[in-house]
């Protein structure tokens, strides 16, 4: 057991509460957390501005939009009553590694009036997902009545604006699909191990314009898992160890509509940060496993994490070289999301494939230079970005 | 024929809803920031205090982002055909989904000029949707 290290290293500066005899309360939903989060703000001497972490035990990232702040931390913890307690504790060790540095944890329910309301203990009435215990699904009013089909509709949006933007072409998009299947006709657990061409892509159904069919990734089953634990006790087990050199978060919305710039991520400011702690730069990156829930995604990691310039991407990957003997930097070895497998949140994969890839363990699909490794994460609708720079001993 | 998703009426947007049925286009506005806000929300969050205004929008609009969905959504009949999906930038400063209706799906190109017009609901409100300005 290693000492904890916390210690010291974050505390409580702004509290807040409210309760009432009766029982009940004029405000709720939204309005009573944004009341509760301002008066524990008020408290500390700090405004809404300073705050860059968000705890949550429901929706951290839509209460964010809500508040509109863009947090570089988020924590939806959600264990029953002793979730806040688990928030400072992963606050505290948010901000001793320097992830954040202003934290905010908010509770708010009103059960008892919510019982005397019309309506019952939700506000927002009917319709599929239309009411919620704190507050209106802004989703079920403001995007589902147009037909947005998710998730593909988000990232269709996402990719129309590049194109517009920056001249990226459905023929780049499609390399990145191409690449992809590449490196899949090695992965003998992949969905698909037949090669496709640039043509198969573009001749695919349009599913949501400018997304073909062989654009999005697969539905698959899957499953995976990781054990971490201290680089003391990595070294005197059987495996060589992958250590974790940085790590990063970073959130911009909840609703695709909500997005500040749909050709930028959040992976622009995770995936810097988590580099620059890991202190490495992008031309030391061997392999990148950038969540490719559709060729767009990708693309947009490329530019965002800075392996090449903002609106290059297309130009960037268009030769090939993140294939099979391509380049330098190799980019989802396994077949990725749109080729090996995608079950929903395919962000396990990425890692799994990251340290086999270090570990020197990919078979056929080994690159020859393993020494660094980014997962990449995407959650959301390009919402909230996760960056993990992996390394072998060599990079101590 | 798959019933098309009607957005259900919650208290914060009530105040647009109800303008909808007279085919009026409002927008929420703090009066703290003297910004409009979208989408509707309960309070701003950097002015708690600060009263919501409701105020008449031009309708006028920018297509920012726009998708041609074949596989339909939420609602949709994939006999009806293909239709855009796309976001708005309103003159107003703020950004909304909808779609671009009254014109050739393809024919809708990231920064056209659209206009508002109103598609009714079943029960006397109104969809906002827009159409090439």
């Amino acid at each position: 057991m290693t000492e904890r290290t916390l210690r010291g290293a974050a505390a409580i500066v702004g509290v807040a509460d409210i309760a009432s005899p009766t029982g009940q309360l004029d405000q709720r939903g939204r309005a009573l957390e944004v009341a509760m989060i301002r008066a524990a703000l008020d408290d500390a001497g700090l405004t809404l501005d300073d705050v860059d972490g968000v705890c949550h035990a429901g929706s951290p990232t839509a209460l964010a939009e809500f508040l509109g702040i863009q947090p570089r931390y988020v924590d939806g913890t959600v264990v029953g009553g002793s979730s806040y307690e688990l928030h400072v504790e992963h606050a505290a060790a948010a901000i001793a590694a320097g992830l954040c540095e202003v934290v905010v944890s908010v509770y708010a329910s009103t059960p008892r009036s919510d019982r005397r309301r019309p309506g019952g203990g939700t506000f927002g009435g009917g319709g599929p997902g239309g009411g919620r215990p704190m507050g209106p699904n802004p989703a079920v009013e403001w995007e589902i009545p147009f037909g947005l089909r998710m998730p593909m509709g988000a990232y269709a949006l996402a990719a129309s604006r590049h194109m517009a933007v920056y001249g990226t072409t459905a023929e780049q998009l499609a390399q990145i699909a191409v690449d992809t299947r590449a490196w899949a006709t090695m992965n003998p657990n992949a969905r698909f191990q037949e090669p496709i061409t640039i043509q198969d892509v573009l001749d695919s159904p349009m599913i949501a314009s400018p997304l073909h069919l062989l654009d999005c990734c697969l539905v698959t089953d899957g499953a995976g898992a990781f054990v971490m634990t201290s680089a003391e006790r990595a070294r005197d087990l059987g495996r060589p160890p992958v250590y974790v050199l940085g790590a990063a978060t970073a959130g911009s919305h909840q609703m695709i509509s909500q997005m500040p710039d749909l050709a930028t991520t959040a992976g622009a400011v995770s995936g810097p940060a988590a580099l620059r702690m890991a202190g490495v730069k992008t031309n030391d990156v061997d392999l990148l496993m950038g969540y490719d829930s559709f060729t767009i995604t990708a693309l947009l990691h490329l530019e965002d994490l800075g392996f090449c310039g903002k609106g290059e991407g297309g130009a960037f990957v268009e030769d090939g070289k993140l294939g099979p003997g391509g380049g330098p930097l190799a980019m989802n070895t396994n077949g990725g999301g749109l080729s090996y497998t995608h079950p929903g949140m395919y962000g396990m994969f990425l890692l799994v494939e990251a340290a086999r890839q270090l570990r020197g363990e990919a078979g056929q699909r080994q690159i020859p230079r393993h020494d660094v490794a980014v997962a990449h994460g995407s959650g959301g609708v390009l919402s909230t970005m996760g960056t993990v720079v992996l390394g072998t001993e060599a990079t101590l | 024929m798959t019933a098309r998703i009607e957005p259900p009426v919650s208290p914060v947007s009530k105040p647009f809803w109800d303008a909808s049925r007279d085919q009026r286009f409002v927008l929420p506005w703090s009066t703290a920031s003297g910004k409009a806000m979208w989408y509707p929300r309960e309070v701003d969050p950097q002015a708690p205090d600060a009263a919501i205004e409701w105020r008449e929008a031009s309708g006028d609009g920018v297509v920012y982002a726009a998708s041609v969905h074949h596989r339909p959504g939420p609602g949709r009949d994939e006999a009806d055909g293909p239709y855009v999906v796309a976001l708005i930038e309103l003159a107003e400063g703020v950004r909304m989904m909808s779609n671009v209706v009254g014109c050739e799906p393809y024919d809708v190109a990231v920064g056209m000029p659209v206009r508002l017009v109103w598609e009714p609901l079943s029960d006397g409100r109104h969809l906002p949707q827009f159409t090439p300005a």
